[in-house]
C-alpha cells in the first residue's frame, strides 16, 4: 500500500468506527466536545503510526485504546493540576488512582447503548433543527465540517460555528447522555426521526449539477436510519421511516429526466426503480406492522409509497387503498398538502370530478397560495373533464409559481394544448405554440 | 455507491461448522446493523449448480461440481460504501472471519443521476 492508499484506508476506518468511538468516549468524558477531541487525537495518532506500522488487525479497538490512553493521560494531568492547586493530601491521591481502572472498564460497556445515546443527544430539542442535522452528520455520520458544508451548499465557517455552538449548548444545559424513557421518549424519538428525514430530503432535492456530497445525504440518512432500526427495534415508526426512505430512494434514478426535468411518479420508467431498495423498504414496513399499534405518519407514508412500489404498471395501482391511507394520514397530521394528495388519489379511484370537488375546497387555503402543485393538479383534473379554458388558466398560474424551469416549460406546454383544444380540433393553431 | 463482493474459495466439500456459522452470523448481524450490508447470500456446493455458456450461437450446459476450478464462488454481498476504500475495509473484515479465499469487489453501475461521482 502506498501513502495515498493508507490514507484512504484510514479515512474508511474512521467513517466506520468513529460513531462507536465517540459514543463510548462521551459516556466517559460526559462532554461531547472533549469526546470528539479525544477521538480526533486517536485519529491523528493513527495517521502518524499506520503508514509505518500498517493498519492494525482490529482498527476499531486500536483507535479506542489510543483514545483511552489519551483520556487517562488528560484525566491524570488535570487531577494533578487540581491537586497542586488545591494542595490535596495523599488520601485523595489514592482514591484517584482507584478511579482510573473504572474508567477503562466503563469504555468497554454496551456499545449499542452508547450509539443510541449519541443519536439522542445529537438530536436533542435544546438544539435548533439545523444544529441537530449538522451535529448528527458530524458525530454519527463521521462527516467532516467541510463535507457537511458542501452537502448543504453553505460556507464551511458557518457549519463549523454551528457545531461548536451546539456542543457548547449541550454542555451549558448539562444535557444528560442517556436514552430517554417514559413520556419523554416519544417526543425525543420523533425529533431524531425528523432530523434523519430532513437529511434525507436535503439529499433527495439534489439536482444533476450538484456536488455529489448532496445526493450522498440520502445514503447517509438511510444508513443512519438502518442503524437506528437495529438500536431501537421495538419502535414501529423507526421502521416506518426506514421503509419510507428505502422506497423513495429506490426511485432516485427514475425521477429526473435527461435534461433535469422532474418526472412524476406515474410517468416514471419502473425498470429504473431499484428493486433491492424496494425489497428492503417492504421488509421494513412489515417489521413496523408486526410491532402493532396504530400506524404513525412515517409508516403511513411508507404504506402509500409501497402501494406504488409493489405494482409493475401504474394501471395496477390500488388507488382505493391509497385514498384510505391518505385519509388516515390527514387525521394524524392535518395538512393541506396531504389533502391535495388525497384529492389526486380520489380522482384516480373515483374519477376526476370527485377529485376536483376536494381540490376546489382547497383553493382558499392560505398556505397553498404559492404552491404550484395546487393549480397544476386542478388544471389536470379540469382538462380531464373537458373544462379546458379553466384548465389553461390553471396551468399558466402553476407555471408562474414553479421555480424549476423545465417544469415551467412542461406546464406552459399543457396550457397551450388546452388553448388549442378549447378552440376546436386544433387545425391551424400550431403557429401560436 | 454500491459494491458487489463475490467471494471465491477452494471448495471444501464439507458444510461449515456450527462455530463458523455463528461467527459469520455475528459478522452479518453487525454489518447489517451498521447499515452497510444491503444483501448477502451464501452458495450450496457447486455439485448442485451448473454453468450455462453461449458460444457461437450454441448453448452448452455443464453440471457441477466444478472440480477443475481451483476456486469456486461461495457467495456474494452487496455493500453500501462511501468509497472503494470503505468497501475494501468491510471486505477485509469478512475475509478475517471466513479465513481463506478471495473477494472480487466491483462497483455497481447506478444510473448517472446525482449519484454519479466516484470518491476514493
Amino acid at each position: 500500500m502506498n501513502a495515498t492508499d493508507i490514507h484512504r484506508a484510514i479515512d474508511a476506518v474512521w467513517r466506520i468506527e468513529s460513531p462507536r468511538l465517540i459514543g463510548g468516549l462521551v459516556r466517559i468524558a460526559r462532554d461531547v466536545s472533549l469526546a470528539e477531541d479525544l477521538a480526533q487525537d486517536a485519529l491523528v495518532a493513527a495517521l502518524q503510526q499506520w503508514p509505518e506500522s500498517g493498519i492494525p488487525e482490529n482498527p476499531g479497538a486500536w483507535l479506542m485504546a489510543a483514545a483511552k490512553h489519551r483520556a487517562i493521560d488528560l484525566f491524570r494531568r488535570s487531577k494533578l493540576l487540581e491537586r497542586k492547586h488545591e494542595e490535596l493530601g495523599r488520601e485523595l491521591d489514592a482514591r484517584q488512582e482507584a478511579l482510573v481502572p473504572d474508567f477503562e472498564t466503563a469504555l468497554d460497556d454496551d456499545i449499542g447503548d452508547d450509539l443510541l445515546r449519541l443519536v439522542f443527544i445529537s438530536c436533542h430539542p435544546v438544539l435548533s433543527p439545523e444544529a441537530r442535522v449538522a451535529l448528527t452528520l458530524r458525530l454519527l455520520g463521521g462527516l467532516t465540517t467541510e463535507e457537511i458544508a458542501r452537502a448543504f451548499l453553505m460556507p464551511e465557517p458557518t457549519v463549523a460555528q454551528r457545531i461548536v455552538r451546539a456542543k457548547r449548548t449541550l454542555a451549558e444545559k448539562s444535557v444528560p447522555f442517556e436514552v430517554p424513557r417514559g413520556d419523554e421518549r416519544a417526543a425525543r424519538l420523533s425529533s431524531v426521526l425528523e432530523v434523519l428525514y430532513l437529511i434525507f430530503n436535503e439529499g433527495y432535492s439534489a439536482t444533476a449539477g450538484d456536488d455529489w456530497m448532496r445526493a450522498g445525504l440520502c445514503e447517509e440518512a438511510l444508513r443512519l436510519g438502518r442503524i437506528l432500526a437495529e438500536l431501537a427495534p421495538q419502535e414501529a415508526e423507526v421502521h416506518g421511516l426506514v421503509a419510507l426512505m428505502e422506497i423513495q430512494a429506490s426511485r432516485s434514478h427514475a425521477r429526473i429526466g435527461p435534461s433535469g426535468e422532474p418526472i412524476l411518479l406515474l410517468d416514471q420508467n419502473r425498470a429504473l426503480w431499484d428493486q433491492l431498495l424496494i425489497r428492503r423498504g417492504l421488509a421494513a414496513l412489515e417489521r413496523a406492522g408486526k410491532i402493532g399499534g396504530s400506524r404513525g405518519p412515517y409508516a403511513l407514508q411508507a404504506a402509500i409509497a409501497a402501494c406504488h412500489a409493489r405494482v409493475r404498471t401504474p394501471e395496477d395501482t390500488d388507488w382505493a387503498r391509497i385514498v384510505v391511507l391518505y385519509g388516515e394520514l390527514t387525521k394524524l397530521v392535518p395538512s393541506p398538502v396531504v389533502e391535495l394528495n388525497r384529492a389526486v388519489a380520489v380522482a384516480m379511484a373515483s374519477g376526476p370530478a370527485a377529485g376536483l370537488e376536494l381540490v376546489d375546497a382547497l383553493t382558499a387555503e392560505p398556505s397553498l397560495q404559492a404552491y404550484h402543485l395546487l393549480p397544476s393538479v386542478r388544471g389536470d383534473l379540469l382538462a380531464k373533464i373537458g373544462r379546458t379554458d379553466e384548465a389553461r388558466a390553471e396551468f399558466e398560474r402553476a407555471a408562474a409559481l414553479t421555480r424549476n424551469t423545465r417544469e415551467r416549460e412542461l406546464l406552459l406546454n399543457r396550457a397551450r394544448t388546452c388553448a388549442r383544444d378549447s378552440r376546436g380540433d386544433g387545425d391551424g393553431d400550431k403557429s401560436d405554440a | 455507491m454500491k459494491f458487489l463482493s463475490v467471494y471465491k474459495s477452494a471448495e471444501r466439500g464439507v458444510p461449515p461448522t456450527q462455530e463458523e456459522m455463528d461467527k459469520m452470523g455475528k459478522l452479518i448481524e453487525q454489518e447489517m446493523k451498521a447499515g452497510t450490508l444491503l444483501a448477502t447470500e451464501g452458495c450450496l456446493p457447486s455439485a448442485l449448480g451448473a454453468r450455462v455458456r453461449m458460444s457461437g450461437g450454441k448453448v452448452t450446459v455443464t453440471d457441477g461440481p466444478f472440480t477443475e476450478a481451483k476456486e469456486v464462488i461461495g457467495g456474494f454481498a452487496i455493500l453500501q460504501a462511501n468509497s472503494k476504500a470503505e468497501a475494501i475495509e468491510m471486505t477485509k473484515r469478512f475475509l478475517e472471519v471466513v479465513g481463506e479465499g478471495e473477494c472480487e469487489l466491483r462497483q455497481v453501475y447506478e444510473a448517472p443521476q446525482a449519484h454519479c461521482a466516484a470518491k476514493g
